[in-house]
């Protein structure tokens, strides 16, 4: 409870006059009622025990005096919470953290911006606001209040926190003006300094949330199962944060994959879990986050570390009886299996099951059918790794081949054996430019046989490393979206000591078929270059980022977040690399300021004015009191008894009571006829025009075709069912709420069991299609949870234009172009000879479009129209078109796609023969 | 237009007559609706006697003259029947139906006044009794007991007669034929001494009968509260009180011990007793009446 002031606190003097009532009242007592009674022989000589009763009761009479004071009260303006605070001198500078933990009560924030602004303005003051993580870089300049009011909507809290460049700018600040800090509570190593440094320019006040602050570390894959660290800045009780694990569903819809919870026992301030995925969803993983923690800090990014590719391996050899060194493939397992899951069964089988990569030791030929897979597959984005051996080498490939990066001579050669001349071959040093350029060539790494390609043009720009006497090692050719890369020797340790050596695996890594196991060293890192691809906002939302130029890999190592490196994920190449708001080894703590420092909290009161609420209690207790003087002077009898009850019950149940009790006539009355439908918009006249509308249509309806609706229905989203709906009409007003989530939940369902949701802005499509009124801007708002498919304009040959009239244009009172609906399929083709397209099936669930056509179809009782369309014959003949519109949208709606199979008559017709 | 103006022109009582004529057929009606459903068949004396019914053949005796025997029945057996009648004797029940202005209240709309019930209750009983070959009349004007449906018809016009002007009514139990029956219908809350006059008188010219108070339910509950003026229905006598509620109890104490005294002085007399209540089906009543005469 905060202050009570009043606003003419001369009239509480009348109070005083309530005891004068009180013996005012004492002395009237109420009046007696006659009454027939045949009994009264029997009360002949009664006498009544107690006299007092021919005054008020005292419990009336309290009640009376009770009003009379609330009416006193209330007309003396109570005002709750008076906005009183003492005015400050100068200039105000507020200072906003702005960092990812002020994300989550942003709004509240700058709700107290707002209210320290305005009564800035109040007082004449000037005003500057300044985020710390968005430093002005023109210095500071203090403008009128209100101004700065204006560009209080474009903060926003950054994802990253302000480091020591805000120290060096206040230092050079003016002097003489008061700062209000609102804090995010973080502890950073300037605050403390920051604080001095405004305290030395004037008061200094700092406004804090109560509210915990949560980060969430980088998740780490340890042992098979996903490590996750929740982190808080302080707390003192038991708190459990639920962490869910983000990504794409089959679809491609981003959804939560996955939900653990950490908790944070007692006054910890860390909290872990672990979360064990199969491979498949882990793969899909693209953030975890702190379920209704809306932070930057609260959401980890995740990158290609936690990612366990799928290999395919196969091998010409399998089967054979071989030992385990002599295996083409086990070398690959060995270096593989630690970070990679690997898949080995037949060829078509693995394509089936899309691995990210596929090798093949020493497979020379395949079938066509299996030739033919393989490539659509590499075309698609996979990865082909080739390594040769006896048969390769054996087999005619000088042909062009696509599955080979490069044409082979038949037979390889053999170097440094028995029977050949010169020593093995040793590894020539990785050229820039190549994906192998930087790693270390250990000496002893030797080649004694390999295939040879043949000497093509652009066979130098295909190989990747070579021997040292410059013969191709690893080649690599595009295909499609993929890759082919082949090995020139085998994969086990036969033809050279390649796989023996730790360079195997740095190359198979490079090759990014293997993953690393945890983060990129700073040494990978140097000289390569990042782009940003999503990137995060301060309240932890990801958004594609396709326009930020790149970042060079020492800037990533350095992990300064800032504006020149926001967190989000950066793509390499064919790598990704996470950079989180938080990192491993973080933690946050609650700043504490120093002693003396003025803290505040976020929330100031709202002046509430309590004349309103006061003269409603008066006017209650005085019903209270007439039913209760009935009751006292004993006429509250027979009909009486029943008319107070009810005004009692009508005067307490709440408005929506009724809402369940006919539920099921509503029901009734919806499926017994047809019956249209329209969305309460809470605008009283909208609602109005949208049932004369749809009356007026359903007349028209009724006189034209065989469709006979009955009168038109309101539903309210929150609480009616609409399935009973065949066509909701969707009027959009830019004053309407926003539906809950049950309610799109509920629209969401109607409109894929196959409803129809009619939407119109009414406006005519002034600003173009959903942008510039505020009407397209509310549509816009409205119509994002919803379920809705691709849209067009309506195309020539749409069925609406055909279901009952034929039709071109769908006027209301706007004659607007524009009326979109589903859009068709994308492989829908005119056959020829067909008027029409065999467009997809069933009914477009939205039509959207601002002609405002209810008002097109009013009509009065009379059936006369309701509102102007346009002006003479030409405004009627568009208010025929506009009838005519909605025949064939209920047509449409009823119908289906009845009308587009009648083009296929002449056909069957035909084919029958004659 | 108060029913005790005289009537002064011809037109007037031609009016008031049609009045109370269209009123009769409706109480007939009712009446018989109300006996339909205590005729359950079971009429008659039950035992073998002058009547015009059979009632059962039995084996001939000794001094059963010829003119006895049933040939028929007898010509299908060896031994001789007799056929015997079942006996209905005439009764005469004589009814008195309170029709002072106490009568005319009624607690509540959903419920007909006390002297409705009363009379709809008597006629019912007529009706019956009619029905059963009995003799009945009116005690009231002294309607000598008779049979038939012109008895019926007198009987309603005298019930549909305008009411008396006294607050409470008084038996008149000179009227009684000695030896008959009679039933009381009152809510007996007048003078309790007219009453045991009038009860006692009957006892002594061995008519045998039973009291029927009829109350209205406000009459038991007394649901008044507040400051209240209670008046006869007359307007004759007036109480007033400053909070009716207090007074309940000593009210109903009072009614209880009025019952009591009616009861006993059934009791003395050899007569019954019953309250009925207007809310109540007039049917239960009806029956109450019915089995009193029947079993007695």
């Amino acid at each position: 409870m905060g202050a009570l002031a009043f606003t003419t606190p001369l009239l509480l003097l009348a109070l005083l006059a309530l005891p004068i009532l009180w013996w005012l009242l004492r002395a009237v007592p109420p009046a007696p009622i006659r009454r027939r009674f045949p009994g009264v022989a029997l009360l002949l000589g009664l006498k009544d025990d107690e006299s007092q009763t021919d005054t008020t009761p005292w419990w009336l009479l309290l009640l009376r005096m009770l009003a009379v004071a609330a009416f006193i009260t209330g007309f003396a303006g109570p005002v709750l919470n008076p906005n009183d605070e003492v005015p400050g001198d100068g200039p105000l500078l507020i200072v906003m953290d702005a960092s990812w933990a002020s994300a989550r009560d942003w709004p509240a924030r700058i709700s107290r911006v707002e209210t320290a602004l305005r009564e800035a303005g109040r007082d004449g003051r000037t005003a500057a606001v300044v985020p710390l993580t968005d430093l002005p870089p023109e210095g500071l300049t203090f403008q009128s209040a209100d101004v700065v009011l204006r560009s209080l909507p474009g903060l926003q809290p950054a994802p990253w926190v302000a480091g020591p460049e805000a120290l060096e700018w206040t230092s050079a600040l003016p002097d003489g003006f008061e700062t209000l800090w609102i804090s995010d509570g973080l502890e950073t190593a300037e605050k403390a300094d920051l604080a001095t440094a405004f305290e030395t320019r004037g008061a200094l006040r700092i406004v804090e949330s109560g509210r915990a602050v949560f980060g969430l570390l980088p998740a780490t894959f340890e042992d098979g199962a996903i490590n996750l660290t929740a982190l808080r800045a302080s707390g003192d009780s038991d708190r459990a944060v639920t962490i869910a694990a983000v990504g794409p569903d089959p679809n491609g819809n981003e959804q939560t994959l996955a939900e653990v919870e950490a908790i944070f026992a007692g006054t910890e301030t860390t909290a872990s879990a672990r979360l064990s995925l199969p491979t498949e969803l882990r793969n899909r993983l693209r953030r975890f986050e702190i379920v209704s923690q809306r932070s930057a800090g609260a959401v980890s990014l995740t990158d290609d570390a936690l990612k366990r590719r799928e290999i395919g391996l196969i091998s010409a050899s399998e089967g054979q009886e071989a030992q385990d060194l002599l295996s083409p493939l086990h070398y690959l397992r060995k270096a593989l299996s630690p970070t990679a899951d690997i898949v080995e069964t037949g060829l078509l089988d693995m394509i089936l099951a899309s691995p990210d990569a596929i090798i093949l030791a020493d497979v020379a030929t395949f079938s066509e059918a299996e030739a033919e897979a393989l490539q659509v597959w590499v075309e698609k984005g996979g990865f082909l790794v080739r390594f040769a051996g006896p048969r390769m080498a054996a087999a005619n490939l000088s042909s062009n081949d696509p599955l080979m990066p490069v044409r082979l001579r038949a037979g390889g050669r053999s170097v440094g054996g028995a029977m050949s001349w010169g020593e093995p071959k040793t590894l020539r040093g990785f050229l820039q430019d190549t994906p192998f350029f930087g790693l270390d060539v250990p000496e002893d790494v030797t080649v004694t046989s390999q295939v040879v390609a043949q000497p093509d043009p652009d066979l130098a720009a295909r190989t990747v490393a070579s021997l040292a006497d410059g013969t191709p090692l690893v080649t690599r050719s595009d295909l499609g979206e993929g890759q082919v890369i082949l090995f020139h020797v085998t994969a086990n340790a036969e033809w050279s000591s390649l796989p023996l050596s730790g360079l195997f695996v740095q190359m198979l890594e490079r090759l990014a078929i293997s993953t690393r196991p945890a983060e990129i060293s700073a040494e990978e890192l140097s000289g390569t270059t990042w782009v940003l691809e999503d990137a995060m906002d301060g309240f932890g939302q990801v958004r594609r980022s396709d326009t930020s130029a790149g970042v060079a890999g020492e800037v990533i190592a350095a992990k300064d977040l800032g504006r020149d490196l926001p967190p989000g994920l950066y793509a390499g190449g064919d790598r990704r690399l996470a950079l989180n708001v938080l990192v491993t080894g973080d933690t946050i703590a609650p700043m504490v300021w120093p002693a003396g420092t003025v803290v505040e909290g976020i929330v100031t009161a709202q002046e509430t004015p309590l004349m309103g609420l006061l003269l409603m209690l008066a006017l209650g207790l005085l019903a209270v009191d007439v039913i209760a003087s009935l009751w006292v002077g004993g006429r509250l009898t027979g009909p009486r008894t029943t008319t107070a009850a009810i005004v009692m019950l009508a005067l307490m149940l709440p408005q929506n009571a009724t809402a369940q009790s006919d539920a099921d006539s509503r029901a009734l009355a919806a499926t017994s006829e047809v019956v249209l439908a329209y969305v309460r918009t809470g605008d009283a006249q909208q609602d109005r025009l949208s049932e004369q509308g749809l009356a007026g249509l359903g007349v028209s309806l009724f006189r034209r075709t065989s469709v006979e609706p009955a009168e038109p229905i309101m539903v309210d989203l929150e609480t009616d069912e609409l399935s009973f709906y065949p066509l909701i009409y969707w009027p959009v007003v830019a004053t309407q709420p926003t539906p809950s989530s049950d309610a799109y939940a509920k629209l969401n369902r109607y409109l894929r069991t196959g409803g129809m949701i009619l939407f119109d802005t009414r406006d005519a499509h002034l600003g173009g299609f959903g942008s510039g009124t505020p009407e397209g801007r509310k549509l816009q708002q409205l119509a994002r949870p919803l379920d809705i498919p691709a849209l067009e304009p309506i195309p020539d040959d749409h069925v609406m234009t055909r279901a009952f009239y034929l039709l071109q244009d769908f006027p209301g009172r706007h004659a607007g172009r524009d009326v979109w609906v589903e859009a068709a399929p994308a492989d829908a083709e005119q056959v020829d000879g067909l008027p029409f397209r065999d467009l997809n099936d069933g009914v477009t669930p939205v039509l959207i479009g601002g002609n405002d056509w209810a008002s097109a179809w009013a009509r009065d009782a009379r059936g006369n129209p309701l509102y102007p369309v346009g002006r003479g014959f030409g405004g009627e003949r568009q208010r025929e078109l506009s009838i005519r519109f909605g025949v064939n949208l209920v047509m449409h709606v009823l119908t289906g796609n009845y009308k587009s199979d009648q083009v296929h008559v002449p056909a069957l017709l035909d084919r029958l023969g004659n | 237009m108060s029913q005790h103006d005289p009537a002064t022109t011809p037109a007037q009582l031609r009016h008031r007559a049609e009045t109370h004529a269209s009123a009769y057929p409706a109480l007939l009606a009712e009446a018989e609706h109300l006996a339909a459903t205590v005729l359950l068949g079971d009429h008659g004396r039950r035992r073998a006697g002058i009547g015009d019914e059979f009632w059962q053949y039995r084996p001939a005796e000794h001094g059963d003259g010829l003119r006895d025997i049933d040939w028929r029945r007898s010509a299908r057996s060896d031994t001789h029947f007799v056929r015997q009648k079942e006996w209905q004797a005439a009764q005469s029940v004589m009814l008195w139906v309170d029709d002072a202005q106490s009568m005319a209240f009624s607690g509540g709309t959903d419920r007909p006044t006390k002297g409705h019930r009363a009379r709809v209750l008597a006629l019912a009983l007529c009706v019956l009794l009619n029905k059963g070959g009995e003799r009945f009349g009116l005690a009231n004007r002294g309607t000598p007991p008779r049979r038939g449906e012109g008895q019926l018809g007198r009987v309603a016009g005298h019930l549909m007669a305008a009411a008396s002007d006294a607050d409470y009514g008084t038996v008149n139990a000179r009227v009684l034929p000695a030896g008959s029956r009679a039933i009381f219908l009152s809510d007996f809350l007048g003078d309790i001494d007219a009453a045991t006059l009038a009860l006692t008188q009957a006892a002594d010219r061995g008519v045998k009968g039973a009291l029927v108070q009829i109350l209205d339910p406000d009459e038991e509950a007394f649901p008044y509260d507040g400051r209240t003026v209670f008046q006869s229905m007359s307007g004759a006598v007036e109480f007033e009180t400053l909070k009716a509620k207090s007074l309940r109890d000593a009210y109903l104490d009072r009614l209880a011990e009025r019952k009591f005294q009616l009861a006993q002085l059934c009791r003395r007399t050899g007569w019954q007793f019953t309250t009925h209540h207007t809310d109540t089906a007039a049917t239960r009543a009806m029956v109450w009446l019915y089995q009193m005469l029947e079993g007695a």
